[in-house]
């Protein structure tokens, strides 16, 4: 359990333990936003490249 | 035993081939995404709630809960990426490419995290932010090379070429690994030894230890999971006017 002085004051490590784990969790978040967001662009790109092709056909 | 060598190549082949490969990482990353998202919600409780503070750095050792699992998946994606280049490179299977260039922008975002979360810890066990140490240096040294394999691999006008590029820094780049881990073990370094790949023993008692290790499991499972998501999008660039992905995208 954690020390006295209460959770959020991390026995007086907050200023370092929740940046830390802020900045992972942001990491965490920018990696499966980012990676959805290629997949969705990549499926855009493709769905063009088709059009196009369907076109000069 | 002749006669079942080309057998087997062709299964290696046939579920290398991109459409294979797209289906498969798309069933594969809603099961790798809840795995993640289970492991680091308790993992995270155990660290910071239940796991005892250490009879030395109190409260402050809770940062190796997200620290050690970020260095770990940094040195794991580069390896990653340094052995999918070379089948690529070697077997000239394109999607071993494909899966070297998923990899390299997860693997630089976890090698900045434990950078920054490494120093945020440094700051008060250390009293310094930052020290050329050689766990340290080596580790900025492995972002170094992330960047350097990404550049190069967008360099090229000719993605081939681009990738063959990036895959040869990569594998000249992973003997950097080993220096990483070892580095603690080598040289005199400020950085504490290993805590978790001691063999048998792990230098930390069992209510320190599962947190940790559900933390490792779901940063590996959301490794898996965004590589996946990452290596779709890599897999459709390349194979855009391939028959195959007309179905696919419609999909």
């Amino acid at each position: 359990m954690t020390t006295g002085g209460g959770f959020w004051s991390m026995g007086g490590y907050a200023r370092f333990v929740w940046p830390c784990f802020a900045f992972a969790f942001g990491v965490l978040g920018w990696n499966a936003w980012s990676a959805r967001r290629f997949h969705v662009e990549a499926k855009k790109r493709a769905v063009r490249a088709l059009a196009m092709m369907g076109e000069s056909r | 035993m002749n006669g079942s060598a080309p057998g087997m190549w062709t299964w290696f082949y046939r579920l290398a081939s991109p459409p294979s490969v797209y289906r498969t990482a798309g069933t594969l990353t809603p099961w790798l995404l809840t795995g993640a998202a289970l492991a680091i919600g308790i993992g995270t409780l155990g660290g910071l709630k239940f796991a005892p503070p250490d009879y030395q750095q109190g409260d402050a050792f809770r940062i190796i809960y997200v620290h050690a699992p970020s260095a770990w998946l940094s040195l794991f994606a580069y390896t990653t990426m340094a052995v999918a280049g070379a089948i690529g490179l070697i077997w000239r299977i394109k999607v071993g490419h494909a899966v070297a260039a998923a990899s390299a922008p997860i693997g630089a975002s976890f090698t900045l995290s434990a950078l920054v979360t490494g120093s945020l810890w440094g700051r008060p066990m250390w009293g310094t932010y930052w020290a050329w140490d050689p766990r340290l240096t080596s580790e900025l040294i492995l972002l170094f090379l992330y960047v350097g394999v990404m550049s190069l691999r967008s360099a090229f006008e000719d993605p081939g070429r681009g990738d063959r590029a990036a895959a040869l820094l990569s594998i000249v780049g992973v003997v950097n690994v080993p220096i990483v881990h070892y580095s603690v073990v080598w040289w005199n370094s400020l950085h504490q030894g290993a805590t978790v790949a001691k063999i048998g023993k792990p230098a930390m008692p069992v209510s320190m230890l599962w947190p940790l290790l559900c933390m490792f499991v779901g940063f590996m499972c959301f490794y898996g999971a965004v590589l996946c998501m990452r290596l779709r999008g890599e897999v459709l660039n390349r194979e855009r006017q391939a028959a195959w992905v007309r179905e696919a995208v419609n999909s």
